[in-house]
C-alpha cells in the first residue's frame, strides 16, 4: 500500500450508452499512485467498457476523466499512451506471425539514420525492460509459438515500452496456469514498487485478496462501493458484487455411478507439429459421475479433447461412446452420439462472433426440427428458444439479436454453456467452463454440472484450477505427458498429492 | 417481405456508401475542373445521357444486368469467406456454353431457353467448383486458382471460335444462337401489326423497346431475391455464413467446412455463368474472339464491394455502375471531356469504400455527439 495517497486517475460520473443500453451508469473510480486497484463486478457489469473508455477506445457519453489532477479528453489510445496509460485486453491483440520484439515495437518503430528498422536496438531495449521487471520473454519467438502466459507478458511489455505508468490489466489471470498467476503476482509487485499504478480486473477473489490494495465494485452498470481489500472478506466482496450471498462450496449428494458411457483405450494423438502428445491414454467415464481431469497445461489435454470430439485425428487406439466406436468420426456424428462439448477456446471454437446470440444457439442443431424444416429456417422458433435460454441462464443483456462479439466475455461463455447443456447429452465435456466467469455465474455452472450428473449423465470436466476440479468432481484423473497417471476419489484428494502427481511424481 | 429485403441494406452501410459515392463524384468534378472542363456541365451531360430518353434508361438496365449477376457471384462467395476472382472466367464459360447449346440445338422456345440457362449454369458452376475443390482438398488459395482458370477459360473460348462448325465464316465470331434461345423482350410481337400499332400509340415504350432490352434484368432481380432468401432463411445459407465468419467454430458445430467451400464456389460460378448466358441470350447472341478479359468479372468485384456484399446492395450498385458506364462516356462527344474521368470516379468510389476507416472518421466528424452510430457502422460492415 502506498504511503501517500496521490490520485493518478480519477473517473467521475462516467456514463456510457450503447444505443438504448447503458453499460456504465455514473461510475466513479479513483486510483492512487503505486497501488493495485481492483475492479470487481459480475459478467457484463461494465468493467471492460469503463477501462476501454479510460484507454480511449470509446468516448464516454458523459462524465469526466482526470489524470494527475488534470481534466483530460482521451479521444483515442494514442492520447491514452501520451498520458502514460497502457492496457492489456481481455482478449490479446497481438500479430500472431510477428516475433515478440516486432509486436512490442509495433507502431513505435525506431529507425536508424538510413530510415531502416533497427531491430537489434529494439531487441536490446526489450531485453532491458524484461529484465528490470522479471518479465521473462524470448524476444525472437513468434507469438503463435509461445504460451498464453508469455503472450500476456508481451502485452505488458508492449505497454511498458510505450512508457505506461498506469497499467490496466483486464482479466489477466483468466487464461493463466496457477504457476503463471504466481509469476504475474510477482511482476505486479515489481511494477508497483517502481511507482506504477495498476488497475486489475479479475473474478478470482482469492487473487484479489493477495494482489490488490483497494477494490471498486460495480453491479449492473452502477457504482456500488470502494473498499480496502485487506479489511474485507471474500464473502463480503462477493455479496457486494452479486447483491446476494454466494456459496463457494458445491453441494452435492453422494451418488453411485452407473454404467460406462465413454471409454477410451490406448489413445495416441499427435499435435500440430506431428509430435505425439497423447501416448496410450486409458479412461472411463460413467453415468452419474463427474470425472475431473487435472493436469498442468500442455500435457496433451487439449489434443485429447479434440480427438474425442472429432476435431483431431486419432493415430491409434479406440474411443467408445455407449459401447459404439466413434474413433475418427466427424464432429457431427460424434455430436449425434450424444456428446456435448464446452470448448476451451470460446472465441475461436465455441462461437461465431459475427453471428447473433440466437444464431449461435443453434450452431449444432440448425438443421434439426423445430429450428428448420426442409432446409428453411424457422426464425420464430429460434427466437423463442433463445429467449428462453437467455432467461434461464441469465445472459445479459436479454437481447437475442445482439452480435455475440459485443457480449461481455463472461456472457459469451454463458451462451456456450446454455447451448451445450440444453442438448441434453449423455456425456458433457466441459473444458475450462468457468474461465472468465464471475462468482455468481461459477456457482450456476457448477450447479448445472452437478445437475447433469444427478440426472444420471456423465460429465468430463477439464480445468487447470485444482480448486475447481476438487470441488466439483466425484473422481479425479491426473494427466501427465499424455497419459493418465492416477485416478483418485475426489473426497480423499488433497492439493499436495494431486500437485505431486501432476508434476509426474507418485501415483495412487 | 419487401421491407425486410430493403432493411438488409442497413441504414449505416447505406449512409457510408452514399458518402463514398458523393466523394467519388466530387473528386471527379475537381479533376474535370483541373483539366479545364466545367464539371456541372459534364455531369449534366452524363445525367442527361442516363435519364434523357426512355431508350437511355433501357440501355442502362441492359448494361447493369451482367454486372449485377457477377456482383452477386462475388458477394455470395465473399459471404463464405472466399474471394472469387474467377467471375471473369466463369462468365466466359457461361457465355460459350450458352452459344453452343443455343446454336446447335433446335427446340421450341419454351424448352430451349431454360435448357440453355441450365447448361450454362452447370458448366460455369463446375468451373467455379474446381477452384473450390482445389481449396478444400489441397489448400490451394482460390485467388490464385481462379485467376489461372480465367485464362484457361479465355483461351478455351478463343479455341472454340476457330473451330469449324462453331466459327461463323468470314469473322472472328461464333454463329449466333437460334431465335428460340433469345430472351429479347417481345421480339416477335414488336414486329407484328398489333405490336407496331400499340408502340405507335405509346411513344415512351416505343423508344424504350428500341434497344435489345431483355428478360435478363428481371432474372437478375429474381436471383438477388433468391440469394437473399438462401443467405437469410435457409440452413445452407446459415452454414455458408458460419464457415465464412469462423471456420473453426463451424467445424466444431459439425458443419463440413470443405464441402461448404465447394458448394459456395459452385454457386458463385453458376451465378457468373448465368451472367454470361444472359448476356448472350439477351444482347450479343454470339461470342467473339477475346484479345483480353472483357471485365465483367472484375467490375463485379467493384459492384459487390459497393453493394457491401448484400443482394439488394448488388442490385443497386450494379445499376449505378451500369449508369455511370453508359452515361459517362457521353461527356466525350458532347464537350470533349475525356470519358476516362468516369472510370476515375468509379475507382475513387471503390477506393473510399475499401477504406472504411477514413469515411468513418468523416462521419464521426459530422456527428460528434452520436458516437454510437459510428460504432454500429463497424459491426455492420463486418457483418
Ligand atoms: N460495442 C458494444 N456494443 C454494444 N454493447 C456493448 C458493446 N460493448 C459492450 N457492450 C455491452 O455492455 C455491457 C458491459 O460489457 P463489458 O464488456 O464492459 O462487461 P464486463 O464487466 O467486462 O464483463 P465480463 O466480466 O464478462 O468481461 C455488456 O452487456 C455488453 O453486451
Ligand atoms: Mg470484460
Amino acid at each position: 500500500m502506498p504511503s501517500k495517497q496521490i490520485p493518478v486517475v480519477e473517473m467521475k460520473n462516467i456514463t456510457k450508452k450503447f444505443g438504448d443500453f447503458t453499460a456504465n451508469n455514473k461510475i466513479n473510480l479513483t486510483v492512487y499512485k503505486g497501488e493495485v486497484h481492483a475492479l470487481l463486478g459480475e459478467n457484463g457489469a461494465g468493467k471492460s467498457t469503463l477501462m476501454n473508455i479510460l484507454y480511449g477506445l470509446y468516448p464516454p457519453t458523459s462524465g469526466e476523466i482526470y489524470i494527475n489532477n488534470k481534466l483530460v479528453e482521451i479521444k483515442n489510445p494514442n492520447i491514452a499512451i501520451q498520458h502514460r496509460i497502457g492496457m492489456v485486453h481481455q482478449h490479446f491483440m497481438l500479430v500472431k506471425p510477428f516475433t515478440v520484439t516486432e509486436n512490442i515495437i509495433l507502431g513505435m518503430e525506431k529507425t536508424n539514420r538510413f530510415g531502416i528498422l533497427d531491430l537489434k536496438k529494439a531487441a536490446a531495449e526489450v531485453k532491458e525492460l524484461s529484465q528490470k521487471y522479471a518479465l521473462l520473454v524470448n524476444p525472437d519467438s513468434r507469438i503463435e509459438d509461445i504460451t498464453v502466459g508469455m503472450q500476456q507478458r508481451v502485452e505488458i511489455l508492449k505497454a511498458l515500452y510505450r512508457g505506461a505508468d498506469i497499467l490496466i490489466l483486464d482479466e489477466p489471470t483468466a487464461v493463466l496456469t496457477p504457476q503463471e498467476i504466481y509469476e504475474l503476482g510477482k511482476i505486479v509487485h515489481n511494477l508497483t514498487n517502481e511507482g506504477k499504478s495498476i488497475i486489475l480486473i479479475s473474478h478470482k477473489l482469492k487473487e484479489l485478496k493477495i494482489m490488490a490494495d483497494r477494490c471498486t465494485i460495480i453491479r449492473r452498470s452502477k457504482y456500488i462501493d470502494t473498499v480496502d481489500v485487506s479489511k474485507t472478506s471474500e464473502e463480503e466482496l462477493a455479496a457486494k458484487m452479486v447483491g446476494r450471498k454466494v456459496s463457494f462450496v458445491v453441494d452435492k449428494e453422494p451418488k453411485t455411478p452407473g454404467e460406462i458411457v465413454l471409454s477410451v483405450k490406448d489413445l495416441m494423438v499427435k499435435d500440430n507439429r506431428g509430435i505425439s502428445v497423447v501416448n496410450g491414454l486409458n479412461l472411463e467415464v460413467r453415468r452419474g459421475e463427474i470425472l475431473g481431469l487435472a493436469g498442468i497445461d500442455g500435457n496433451g489435454q487439449s489434443q485429447f479433447l479434440e480427438a474425442i470430439t472429432g476435431l483431431r485425428k486419432v493415430e491409434s487406439g479406440k474411443i467408445l461412446m455407449n459401447g459404439a466406436d466413434i474413433t475418427n468420426h466427424t464432429p457431427k456424428e460424434i455430436f449425434e452420439s450424444k456428446i456435448s462439448h464446452i470448448p476451451q477456446d470460446r472465441q475461436n471454437r465455441g462461437l461465431v462472433m459475427d453471428f447473433t446470440v440466437a444464431e449461435n444457439m443453434i450452431l449444432e442443431t440448425h438443421s434439426n426440427k423445430p429450428f428448420s424444416k426442409n432446409g428453411v429456417m424457422d426464425h420464430h422458433q429460434i427466437k423463442s428458444f433463445t429467449t428462453k435460454l437467455i432467461e434461464k441462464f441469465d445472459i445479459r443483456p436479454t437481447d437475442e439479436t445482439k452480435i455475440a462479439g459485443t457480449l461481455s466475455g463472461g456472457n459469451q461463455q454463458k451462451v456456450i454453456i446454455a447451448r451445450e447443456v440444453t442438448h441434453d447429452p449423455d456425456l458433457l465435456i466441459a473444458a475450462q467452463p468457468t474461465r472468465g466467469l464471475d462468482v455468481g455465474a461459477i456457482e450456476y455452472v457448477h450447479e448445472s454440472l452437478v445437475k447433469q450428473r444427478d440426472e444420471n449423465k456423465a460429465v468430463l470436466l477439464i480445468s487447470l484450477e485444482l480448486d475447481e476440479v476438487m470441488n466439483v468432481s466425484d473422481r479425479i484423473a491426473v494427466m501427465f505427458e499424455g497419459k493418465i497417471v492416477g485416478l483418485i476419489d475426489a473426497k480423499k484428494a488433497d492439493m499436495e498429492t494431486l500437485g505431486l502427481m501432476m508434476a509426474g511424481g507418485g501415483s495412487a | 417481405m419487401i421491407k425486410k429485403f430493403l432493411k438488409l441494406f442497413s441504414n449505416h452501410t447505406l449512409l457510408f456508401t452514399l458518402v463514398s459515392i458523393l466523394l467519388g463524384l466530387i473528386i471527379g468534378a475537381l479533376i474535370l475542373l483541373a483539366a479545364g472542363y466545367n464539371p456541372l456541365q459534364a455531369y449534366g451531360v452524363m445525367i442527361q445521357g442516363i435519364f434523357g430518353k426512355p431508350k437511355y434508361l433501357s440501355y442502362v438496365i441492359i448494361r447493369s444486368t451482367p454486372l449485377i449477376l457477377t456482383g452477386l457471384s462475388i458477394a455470395f462467395a465473399f459471404r463464405t469467406g472466399l474471394f472469387n476472382i474467377g467471375a471473369e472466367g466463369q462468365f466466359i464459360i457461361g457465355s460459350t456454353t450458352a452459344v453452343a447449346v443455343g446454336y446447335f440445338l433446335h427446340l421450341p422456345m419454351i424448352l430451349h431457353i431454360p435448357l440453355v440457362i441450365v447448361c450454362a449454369i452447370f458448366a460455369a458452376g463446375f468451373w467455379g467448383g474446381i477452384a473450390g475443390y482445389f481449396k478444400a482438398r489441397f489448400g490451394v488459395n482460390e485467388v490464385i486458382s481462379t485467376i489461372m482458370l480465367n485464362w484457361v477459360a479465355l483461351y478455351l473460348q478463343n479455341f472454340l471460335i476457330y473451330t469449324h462448325g462453331f466459327q461463323k465464316p468470314g469473322g472472328e465470331v461464333s454463329y449466333s444462337i437460334q431465335p428460340t434461345a433469345s430472351i429479347r423482350f417481345l421480339n416477335e410481337w414488336k414486329l407484328s401489326d398489333e405490336g407496331t400499332q400499340w408502340l405507335i400509340e405509346h411513344p415512351f415504350w416505343r423508344d424504350f423497346f428500341k434497344t435489345p432490352i431483355n428478360w435478363g434484368f428481371l432474372i437478375a432481380i429474381a436471383v438477388a431475391v433468391l440469394l437473399w432468401f438462401i443467405l437469410k432463411h435457409t440452413t445452407l445459407g446459415y452454414r455458408l455464413r458460419a464457415v465464412g465468419f469462423n471456420p473453426n467454430a463451424a467445424e466444431y458445430g459439425g458443419i463440413n467446412v470443405k464441402k461448404n467451400i465447394v458448394i459456395s464456389m459452385t454457386i458463385a460460378g453458376a451465378l457468373s455463368g448465368l451472367a454470361g448466358a444472359v448476356q448472350v441470350m439477351g444482347v450479343s447472341h454470339n461470342v467473339s474472339l477475346l484479345a483480353a478479359m472483357e471485365g465483367y468479372g472484375f467490375d463485379g468485384i467493384a459492384v459487390s464491394l459497393i453493394g457491401s456484399s448484400t443482394p439488394a446492395g448488388c442490385v443497386l450498385a450494379g445499376l449505378l455502375f451500369g449508369a455511370l458506364k453508359y452515361g459517362g462516356p457521353k461527356m466525350q462527344p458532347a464537350m470533349g471531356a475525356p470519358s476516362e474521368i468516369i472510370n476515375i470516379v468509379i475507382g475513387i468510389i471503390v477506393f473510399f469504400i475499401a477504406m472504411p476507416q477514413l469515411i468513418r472518421l468523416l462521419l464521426k466528424f459530422t456527428q460528434k455527439k452520436k458516437e454510437t452510430v459510428t460504432e454500429t457502422v463497424e459491426i455492420d460492415y463486418v457483418g
